[in-house]
């Protein structure tokens, strides 16, 4: 792969823990990499895996879900689900031949800003060394002309005479 | 084609299993009013044309196509092409057309797999290793058959479809339902759908039809269907550990499978709003696990032991990633043509 590869990295946060991790992070100064595209969420239970094809579809080459570390979810028991959704999601990314490292969980509360600093870090050397994913983007219509449907008459004139 | 001054009327089949077709035939007597309703003008299944024919056609002659398969190589993809020049209403009919179907399931592989597992392995016996070449040339001169495409696409990634039929096959009522409305939209007598609007089936998911009962879902373990001795006959397949595929699929087949003791499959494609269809299920099936143990859970979901194949049997093809990517570098490029 190119020295020149930077990843880019979505990273979905907790808006009751991982955010604030984040967020303390930065009013510590402490250092990390710029490659990541952070999301707050108010939940990682509030991550559809719908968020995480839809970035790999469109360019991403890697998602970082954060929340609060079990038994400690604001919502009581949320982020177990989304521990269930991530281990199912993982197992079928893995069929689609994409590789366990671009796809990660990791439990981060408010007080870990150096912990989720030190995670994100550790995932941008890992993703950057695997290289880019590159995912074929779009819908699929790119190629399509596209012709005026709204001047598709349903009956024909002939039809109606 | 000699003209009667009917409306022509035309199916087609791409990359699918020719049970579309039988489901049109399955409408009983009310083939007869497709037949007073409809010259059909081009019909492979049923009668003979040639695509010379077709193209002889004038644009737009055709009134209503109903088009079933996807598109897996370069005849399906000219034959969608030709039929949305020459029809004023395409019908992507049945879930090959929609989602890519059982069809969609070889973008899980790469055109070398799939080569290799049609020709080269225990399905045929084939000692000289001889794989299908695009172009031969013969004393007579050069033979050509359409090339695979690395990836198999759904009617709507290759050309503007008007309405969507889901199915596998769309259920007999729903297609008699939608020739009702359209002879009624020729007579003015009904409103013609907006375009793009699903027909032919129902907004909400197959739960929502079905009658078994739900209480809290909570299991331990999911079973494969065909390992449990008694199904119970009232309660959730779901919540008996099967797998069922209801709560992402859209309704409209009036939960047939489920009635009969069988687990939904989702062969009706994802339901009103659902992105993507098998993230849905995912979510679905994450909430009935009863664990927050992370190695307890992966038991569980060792019980669910082809995930892709689970959530996606019908809709991989239209999933947000579409293709393995082993298909889409099998023909080494992850870029289309």
């Amino acid at each position: 792969m190119s020295q020149d590869f930077e990843p880019t990295i979505i990273g979905f946060t907790c808006n009751w823990c991982s955010y604030r991790a984040a967020d303390l992070a930065g009013t510590a100064r402490l250092k990390y990499p710029p490659n990541i595209r952070l999301v707050r969420l108010m939940c990682s239970g509030r991550l559809d895996p719908t968020f995480v094809l839809k970035a790999l579809a469109g360019g991403a080459d890697g998602v970082l879900i954060t929340g609060c570390h079990p038994g400690e979810c604001h919502y009581l028991e949320q982020n177990y689900k989304a521990l269930r959704r991530y281990l199912l999601l993982k197992r079928t990314l893995a069929q689609m031949g994409i590789e366990p490292e671009r796809v990660k969980l990791v439990w981060a509360s408010a007080a870990e800003g150096a912990k989720l600093a030190d995670e994100i870090t550790k995932m941008v050397a890992e993703v950057r060394a695997i290289g880019p994913l590159n995912w074929p983007r779009g819908d699929g219509v790119e190629n399509i002309e596209q012709e005026d449907l709204t001047q598709s008459e349903f009956v024909p004139e002939e039809a109606l005479a | 084609m000699s003209s009667n001054g009917k409306p022509k009327f035309a199916m087609y089949w791409a990359a699918s299993c020719g049970g579309c077709e039988i489901a049109v035939l399955n409408i009983h007597e009310k083939i007869l009013d497709v037949d007073a309703n409809f010259e059909v003008a081009f019909w492979p299944v049923a009668m003979d044309a040639k695509y010379k024919d077709v193209k002889a056609m004038e644009d737009k002659s055709i009134l209503l196509t109903l088009f079933n398969g996807g598109i897996r190589n370069t005849e399906n993809e000219e034959m969608a092409k030709l039929l949305r020049r020459k029809s004023q209403i395409l019908i992507a009919f049945g879930s090959c057309a929609n989602e890519g179907c059982i069809p969609g399931l070889a973008n899980l592989s790469s055109l070398a797999e799939i080569y290799s597992a049609a020709y080269n392995s225990v399905s045929t016996i084939n000692p000289e290793n001889i794989i299908p070449q695009s172009s031969f040339t013969v004393p007579e001169g050069e033979l050509h058959i359409p090339k695979l495409l690395p990836v198999l696409k759904p009617l709507n990634h290759v050309i503007p479809v008007d309405y969507y039929m889901p199915g596998c096959p769309p259920e007999s009522h729903q297609i008699e339902m939608v020739i009702d409305l359209v002879i009624k939209v020729l007579n003015n007598e009904a409103e013609q759908p907006p375009i793009g609007t699903v027909i032919g089936a129902g907004e909400s998911t197959v739960c929502d039809e079905c009658l078994r009962e739900r209480n809290t879902k909570s299991i331990k373990q999911f079973v494969r269907i065909q390992d449990v001795e008694n199904i119970d006959p009232v309660l959730c397949l779901l919540e008996q550990g099967i797998p069922c595929n209801g709560p992402a699929t859209r309704s409209g087949c009036g939960a047939l499978c489920p009635q009969a003791s069988a687990q939904c499959i989702g062969c009706y494609g994802p339901a009103e709003g659902v992105i993507d269809y098998g993230a849905r299920l995912m979510t679905a099936m994450a909430s009935v696990i009863d664990s927050n143990d992370s190695s307890e859970i992966e038991r569980i979901i060792d019980g669910l032991p082809d995930p892709a194949g689970q959530f996606y049997r019908f809709n991989l093809a239209n999933s947000l990633l579409r293709a393995s990517k082993a298909a889409w570098n099998g023909n080494g490029s992850a870029k289309e043509e």
